[in-house]
C-alpha cells in the first residue's frame, strides 16, 4: 500500500487529477451549505443576464435561473449520477460474470450469448429506447446508463473469474466439501473485488459523459453558450477521473513498476568514463566490456569486466549458467541489449580495431547483420510472426544492398537451399509458425548468413531444439562454417555442443570468465574447480540440462557478488584467501581465476 | 477462409434473431399507444380502437412479434406513420448520410490515433509522448456534444470559416466541396473521443510488441529504425489494434447520434431520437433493427480482417 501511493504520488498527472477532483468533490459536499440561490427559481426578469452581473456570478439562463447555483447543484448531481451507474453496474455485472466465470460450461456458455447480443447494440440506441420505455427524468437516465454497461462488466470480470476459479485453492475449497455458496463468497469474490472497484472507479468518467449525453438528448437544443460552463465543469470532472484512474492503474500493474513495459531503443545506452587502449589483434576483441542493469534503484551488474578475443574462422565457445551473463556479454557486441534498463559502462568491442561501443547509431546499424550477424535462441519468437519466411530473408539482404525485389527473393530461395530445407520456393512463402522448429532455425541461421557475415554470433541456437535435431543443426553451423571461414562466438550452457564445434572455450561465471583455453585442454584438464564440475555432468551431447542440478548451490545474484571468488560458496576447497580482495585471471593462453587451479596452467 | 466467413455469418443468426426480440420487447413496454398517438388525443374511443385493430395491435404480442418478424425477413419494415413513407426507405436514406457522418470520422480517428500512438510509444517518456498523453486525456474526456457546440461557435459563428449546420446548402450546393466543408466538424467531433481511445491502445500495444525478441532479430539484421517502428513493430501491433478498431466504429456510429442533433445532420441518429420522441414505433423498431445489423455484420467484417493480418488464426 505504502509503495502504491509512492508510485501514485510521483505520477504528476495522477496528483494534479486527483487535486482537481478533490477540490470539486469538496465543494459538491458543501453546496447546500453555501449561500447560493436556488438553482430552480425562475424570474423572468432577470433572463439571459451576463456572467458578473449583480447576484449572478456566472448570469443566468433562459429562464431566469442563477447559473452558478444550477451550474453547483448540477456537478453535485452529476457527480452522485455516474457514481451510482457506476456501483449499480459493476455490481450486476460482476455479480453475472463471476457466475459465468465460475460456473462454465452452459451456464457460462448461455450467458455470455446473451452480453454478446447486447454487447451487439450501439449502446447509446439501447440507452435511448430504455428511456423512451421508462420515460425521461434524470433517474431513468441513471438505469438506462447502468443497464448499458452492464455488459461490459460482465464480459470482463467473467475473464478474471475463469481465471480464478481454477487456481489450487478453489479447488481445495472444493475437495474439502465447501458448498458453491461458500466458495463464491470466501474464495471468489475477495479476490475479484479489487478488480472490480478499480474499474468501476474507472468506468465514473464514463458514465457522467453517457448520463450528460443521454440528458442533452433529451432536452434538446439549448443555446450553446448557457452550456459553456457545464460543458467545462464535465470536462474537468471527467478528466480529473481518467487522470486519477489511470494513475492507479499504472501503479498497480506490476510490469511497469519493474520497468519492464519500457520500450528497449534502438541501440544499447553507453554511459563509460574510460576507452581502452586498442590492444591486440584478432578479427573481434571485447576488452573489458561492463555491462549493467539499471532497474529502479537496483544494479544488476550482469557482465563485470569481460575480454575476449575472435580470430576470423575462429569458433570459441562462451559457457556458462543462465544467469552468467553469457548473452548479455553477446548482444552488447552490437548494442542489441534492451535499453532501458541495459546500460554498458565500460570497456571496448573492436571490429578489426574499430570501438563499436561508441559507434553511432548509423554506424553500428550498417554493420548489423552485414559483417556481424546474430542467431538467437527460439526462432519461433525471434522471428516475425506475421511476415513470410522469404521476405524476412529478403528484407536482410535489401537493407544493406541496393539489389531489387527478385533478386533478393532468389536469393532468399537460395540461402534456404544453403541451409539444406528441402523444397526451398515452396518453404519462402511460409510463415514462421508453419515450419518445424528444427526448419525454423535453419531459416535463423539463413539469415544470419544472408550478408555473408565475418562473424556470427550464436546465442544458445539449439536450447529450444530436441537431440537429434539439435545434432544436425550443429553439424550444419561446421559446415558453413568450414565452407566460409565465418568466425562464430558461440554462447551455450553445454559442454557437449563446445566439444563438438569450438577452437577454443570461455567459462563465465556471475559477470566473469574464469577459465579460457583450447577446448581440448580444458576439456582434458579443467583447471577452475567451476569448470571441473561443469564437464563431470555433461554425460553426452545434448544432455546439458541436467548439469545445473549436479552442482550444489545456486549462482549468486549479480546485484550482490560476494568479495573474493565468486564460487566459493559453492566451491568445495574455498578458504578465507578466497574470499578476501580481488582473484586475477592468470595465464596466457590458458587462463584460470582461481587461487588454487585443479592442474597449474 | 470461405468457410470460416460462412461459420461467422451464421453463428450471427441467433445474434440477430435476439436482437429483434430485445427491440420488441422495450418498444413494446414504452408506454402510450401508437394509434392515440397517430390521431391525436381528441380522437374517439372507437376510432382508437378500429386502427389498432388494422395496425394488428389488438393480437397477442408473441403474434405481433411474428408477423412483424416475418414481414422483416422479407424486408417489408411497415410503414412510419409520422412521416407516412415505408420505414425501410427512411432509414436507408437516412443511414446513409450517418454513414457519411461516421464513415469520415471513422477514417480520421483510425488514421490519428494509430500515428499518435506509434509516435507515443516510439518516444516513450519524451516530449512528444508527454504530449499526445495529454491530448488523448482531453479527447476521451470531453463530450462530443459539448466540443461539437464549441467548434460551432468557434469555426462558424465567430469565425465564419465553415458552415453551422447541416449535411449541403439549400441554394446552390450540393457538390463534393460543398460536402465536405459541411463534414468537417462534425466528422472531427465525432472522432475524438475515438482517436483518443485508438492512439492509447496503440501506443500501448506497441509497446508490448517492442520488447519482443523479432524486434531484436529485426535490429540485428540491421533494418533501421524508422522501419522497425512503422513495420515490424506496427504490424504486429495491428492485430490488437484491429479488434479495438472494429469497438471503436460501434461507438462512432452511436456517437453520431448526439454529433447529428447538434449539427443538424439528417442522419439515422437524429431519425432515432425523433421517432423516439413520437412514439412511431415501427420507425424505431426498424431502424434499430437496421443499425445493429449493420453493425452486427461490420464486427464479422472485422474478424475476417484480422484473419487475414493474423495468418496464424486461420489455422
Ligand atoms: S578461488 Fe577459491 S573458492 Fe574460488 S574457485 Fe578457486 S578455490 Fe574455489
Amino acid at each position: 500500500m505504502r509503495l502504491f501511493l509512492k508510485l501514485l504520488a510521483r505520477n504528476r498527472l495522477a496528483v494534479f487529477g486527483a487535486a482537481v477532483l478533490g477540490v470539486i468533490v469538496i465543494v459538491v459536499l458543501l453546496v447546500p451549505l453555501l449561500p447560493l440561490a436556488d438553482p430552480d427559481v425562475t424570474s423572468t426578469g432577470d433572463r439571459f443576464q451576463r456572467p458578473f452581473s449583480a447576484g449572478h456570478p456566472l448570469g443566468t439562463d433562459h429562464l431566469g435561473r442563477d447559473l452558478l447555483s444550477r451550474l453547483l447543484w448540477g456537478t453535485r448531481l452529476s457527480l452522485a449520477v455516474g457514481f451510482a451507474a457506476a456501483v449499480i453496474a459493476g455490481t450486476i455485472g460482476a455479480g453475472i460474470g463471476v457466475i459465468a466465470g465460475y460456473f462454465g460450461g452452459r451456464v457460462d456458455n448461455v450467458i455470455m450469448r446473451g452480453v454478446d447480443m447486447l454487447m451487439a447494440f450501439p449502446y447509446i440506441l439501447l440507452a435511448l429506447a430504455i428511456v423512451a420505455a421508462l420515460g425521461p427524468g434524470l433517474m431513468n437516465a441513471l438505469i438506462a446508463v447502468a443497464a448499458v454497461n452492464v455488459p461490459f462488466f460482465a464480459r470482463n470480470i467473467r475473464g478474471i473469474t475463469v481465471g480464478i476459479a481454477h487456481r489450487e485453492f478453489v479447488d481445495a475449497a472444493r475437495l474439502s466439501g465447501m458448498g458453491h455458496g461458500r466458495i463464491l463468497l470466501s474464495e471468489i469474490v475477495p479476490n475479484v473485488l479489487p478488480v472490480v472497484v478499480i474499474a468501476m472507479s474507472t468506468t465514473i468518467g464514463w458514465m457522467i459523459l453517457e448520463t450528460a449525453g443521454l440528458s442533452f438528448l433529451g432536452l434538446g437544443s439549448q443555446p450553446p453558450h448557457t452550456s459553456v460552463v457545464p460543458g467545462v465543469m464535465i470536462l474537468l470532472i471527467v478528466m480529473s477521473i481518467n487522470l486519477l484512474g489511470d494513475g492507479v492503474r499504472d501503479a498497480l500493474d506490476p510490469r511497469l513498476r519493474s520497468g519492464a513495459l519500457s520500450r528497449p531503443m534502438a541501440a544499447t545506452l553507453v554511459d563509460r568514463d574510460t576507452v581502452p587502449d586498442a590492444q591486440g589483434p584478432g578479427l573481434l576483441a571485447i576488452d573489458g566490456l561492463r555491462t549493467e542493469f539499471r532497474v529502479g534503484p537496483r544494479l544488476y551488474k550482469a557482465v563485470g569486466g569481460v575480454s575476449l578475443s575472435l580470430a576470423p574462422g575462429e569458433c570459441v565457445g562462451l559457457i556458462g549458467e543462465s544467469g552468467s551473463g553469457k548473452s548479455v556479454t553477446a548482444l552488447s557486441v552490437m548494442g542489441l541489449v534492451a535499453s532501458p534498463p541495459g546500460v554498458i559502462t565500460g570497456g571496448a568491442v573492436r571490429l578489426e580495431g574499430e570501438d563499436l561501443i561508441g559507434a553511432p547509431y548509423a554506424r553500428l546499424r550498417s554493420l548489423r547483420g552485414d559483417r556481424v550477424a546474430y542467431i538467437f535462441q527460439d526462432p519461433l519468437a525471434t522471428l516475425h510472426p506475421l511476415y513470410r519466411v522469404g521476405d524476412q530473408l529478403a528484407e536482410a539482404i535489401r537493407v544493406h544492398h541496393a539489389v531489387s525485389r527478385e533478386a533478393a527473393a532468389a536469393r532468399a530461395v537460395k540461402l534456404l537451399a544453403d541451409v539444406r530445407i528441402p523444397n526451398p520456393e515452396a518453404r519462402a512463402r511460409a510463415f514462421p509458425h508453419e515450419l518445424s522448429g528444427g526448419m525454423r532455425q535453419r531459416v535463423g541461421i539463413a539469415m544470419a548468413l544472408a550478408n555473408e557475415p565475418e562473424i556470427i554470433i550464436a546465442d544458445e541456437p539449439t536450447t529450444a531444439l530436441d537431440v537429434t535435431v539439435q545434432a544436425q543443426i550443429l553439424s550444419l553451423l561446421d559446415d558453413l562454417r568450414r565452407e566460409r571461414g565465418l568466425a562464430i562466438l558461440f554462447i551455450t550452457h553445454d559442454f557437449g555442443v563446445v566439444g563438438q564445434l569450438c577452437d577454443r572455450v570461455a567459462v563465465m561465471y556471475a559477470g566473469r570468465i574464469v577459465e579460457e583455453g583450447r577446448t581440448e585442454e580444458v576439456l582434458a584438464s579443467p583447471a577452475h574447480p567451476y569448470t571441473k564440475r561443469l564437464i563431470a555432468c555433461v554425460p553426452e551431447l545434448g544432455g546439458g540440462r541436467r548439469w545445473l542440478e549436479a552442482i550444489p548451490g545456486l549462482p549468486p545474484a549479480v546485484d550482490s557478488l560476494p568479495e573474493g571468488c565468486a564460487f566459493a560458496p559453492r566451491c568445495a576447497k574455498a578458504d578465507d584467501a578466497c574470499r578476501t580482495g580481488e582473484i586475477a585471471l592468470a595465464g596466457d593462453g590458458r587462463k584460470v581465476r582461481c587461487l588454487k587451479p585443479e592442474v597449474v596452467a | 477462409m470461405g468457410g470460416y466467413i460462412l461459420k461467422r455469418l451464421i453463428s450471427a443468426v441467433p445474434v440477430l434473431l435476439g436482437i429483434t426480440v430485445i427491440v420488441f420487447a422495450i418498444m413494446a413496454l414504452i408506454p402510450g399507444d401508437p394509434a392515440t398517438a397517430i390521431l391525436g388525443s381528441y380522437a374517439t374511443p372507437e376510432n382508437v380502437a378500429r386502427l389498432n385493430r388494422e395496425l394488428g395491435l389488438d393480437r397477442p404480442l408473441v403474434s405481433q412479434y411474428f408477423i412483424w418478424l416475418g414481414n422483416l425477413v422479407q424486408g417489408d419494415f411497415g410503414r412510419s406513420f409520422a412521416l407516412n413513407r415505408p420505414v425501410l426507405d427512411e432509414v436507408l436514406e437516412r443511414f446513409s448520410a450517418t454513414l457519411v457522418l461516421a464513415g469520415a470520422a471513422f477514417v480520421l480517428c483510425a488514421l490519428l490515433g494509430i500515428a499518435a500512438g506509434v509516435v507515443s510509444a516510439a518516444r516513450q517518456y519524451g516530449a512528444a509522448d508527454k504530449a499526445i498523453t495529454v491530448a488523448v486525456i482531453l479527447g476521451i474526456s470531453v463530450p462530443s456534444f459539448f466540443l461539437g457546440m464549441m467548434m460551432i461557435l468557434v469555426f462558424a459563428v465567430r469565425l465564419r470559416w465553415l458552415p453551422v449546420s447541416g449535411m449541403y446548402e439549400i441554394y446552390g450546393g450540393g457538390d463534393l466541396r460543398d460536402l465536405l466543408r459541411h463534414l468537417a466538424m462534425p466528422a472531427l467531433a465525432l472522432s475524438v473521443v475515438a482517436t483518443g481511445v485508438i492512439a492509447r491502445l496503440t501506443r500501448a500495444a506497441m509497446l508490448e510488441v517492442l520488447r519482443q525478441d523479432f524486434i531484436r532479430t529485426a535490429r540485428a539484421k540491421g533494418v533501421g529504425e524508422g522501419r522497425v517502428i512503422w513495420g515490424h513493430a506496427l504490424r504486429a501491433a495491428m492485430v490488437s489494434v484491429i479488434p479495438v478498431l472494429g469497438i471503436q466504429a460501434g461507438f462512432v456510429l452511436s456517437g453520431a447520434v448526439y454529433i447529428e442533433i447538434v449539427f443538424q445532420w439528417p442522419g439515422i441518429g437524429r431519425m432515432l431520437v425523433d421517432a423516439i420522441l413520437k412514439r412511431d414505433i415501427l420507425l424505431v423498431q426498424g431502424g434499430v433493427v437496421f443499425v445493429a445489423a449493420c453493425y452486427v455484420f461490420f464486427n464479422i467484417l472485422v474478424d475476417v480482417a484480422q484473419s487475414v493480418l493474423d495468418p496464424r488464426i486461420r489455422t
